[in-house]
């Protein structure tokens, strides 16, 4: 009953400040989803530039990147928004694996240094979030805790969700694991990478922030 | 040698938060894999997570943490009593450093621990 409460206030002190502040929509998910791919697509098809640096090394970004007056403007539909590009949530970091992709020690130290701190930051400002988009690999195991526990902390927070598989441009994309494994979400298959589905991710997003 | 602790759920239920991923965090760190009675809470989970961050060092590098629900299969009515009734007591989670285990595998049904092989001394 008493979460039922805080869950019903916490919606209500949302939707009363909704109207006075920018949204602020993140992106959330495991390392090397494509979060940052797909906050460059974002920011460059509505701002004409790129937000965030994009590499296949793990833990790439480390701070959270911060893209404001995001407008996007779709069959008659306006969305105004800040995009909040997150450091991928890991359970384990290691810095002997940057050292395997040519790093030296004290570059692989410092790298895994900041990386832990990342993770740390972006569970800290899941409470910032009035929505949040978790882009999953559709070529990765969809059961992994990291994404049960980002969703059930969504959830427990109240705060609207939207599901993405992203590279669905790869053979070994799978959507139909995704969404069997979060039957309750509708999941958007795109590729980030390639701009694939990319209009059906805005209409998506429109229709649960808008 | 890989060595299973069993952390039921009497044992923790009268802790706050902070003290269980302490406790838990406490077992991994001795290279110990922990079979938890039930589940953390999501923001437990979350925290867990933050904590474990907070800790990495060049010897400690992370966990692995995967768990299960009781039943996947259950109507709406049945998940609503067993959370009401049995609280975070169904199910089990297994959480184990990252230095022994390689990977932990899941889906509904099935948990497959992957361990890193260990350096034998010839």
């Amino acid at each position: 009953m008493l979460a039922f409460l805080k869950k019903f206030i916490n919606k209500v002190f949302r939707d009363l400040f909704r109207g006075r502040k920018e949204l602020k929509i993140g992106l959330y998910g495991p390392p090397n989803a494509g979060k940052s791919t797909l906050a460059n697509l974002i920011s460059k098809d509505w701002l004409g530039e790129e937000m965030s640096t994009v590499s296949n090394i793990l833990h790439e970004t480390r701070e959270i990147n911060i893209q404001e007056k995001i407008n996007i403007e779709k069959d008659g539909k306006k969305l105004t928004f800040s995009l909040v590009d997150t450091p991928g949530i890991a359970t384990k970091i290691d810095y002997e694996d940057f050292m395997k992709k040519g790093m030296n020690k004290t570059q692989a130290k410092k790298r895994a240094k900041e990386a832990t701190k990342g993770v740390v930051d972006a569970i800290r400002w899941l409470d910032d979030m009035d929505v949040v988009v978790v882009v999953l690999d559709s070529t990765e195991d969809p059961y992994s805790q990291v994404n049960i526990t980002i969703i059930g902390n969504l959830e427990a927070r109240d705060i609207p969700v939207l599901l993405v598989a992203n590279k669905t441009d790869l053979k070994r994309s799978n959507v139909k694991n995704i969404e069997s494994a979060f039957p309750q979400y509708d999941i958007v298959g795109i590729s980030a990478m390639k701009g694939k589905n990319i209009d059906e991710f805005y209409e998506a997003l429109l229709a649960l922030a808008g | 040698m890989l060595t299973l602790r069993y952390l039921p759920h009497h044992e923790i239920e009268k802790l706050d938060s902070s003290q269980r991923i302490k406790k838990i965090l406490e077992i991994v760190k001795k290279d110990n894999i922990v079979l938890l009675e039930g589940r953390l809470k999501d923001e437990e989970e979350a925290e867990l997570i933050s904590e474990t961050m907070k800790s990495i060092t060049n010897k400690f590098k992370g966990i692995e943490i995967a768990s299960i629900e009781s039943q996947s299969e259950m109507s709406f009515f049945q998940n609503l009593m067993l959370k009401t009734f049995m609280k975070n007591r169904s199910g089990m989670t297994i959480i184990g450093p990252a230095s022994v285990i390689k990977e932990i595998k899941k889906d509904p049904k099935k948990i497959e621990l992957l361990t890193k092989e260990s350096k034998r001394k010839k």
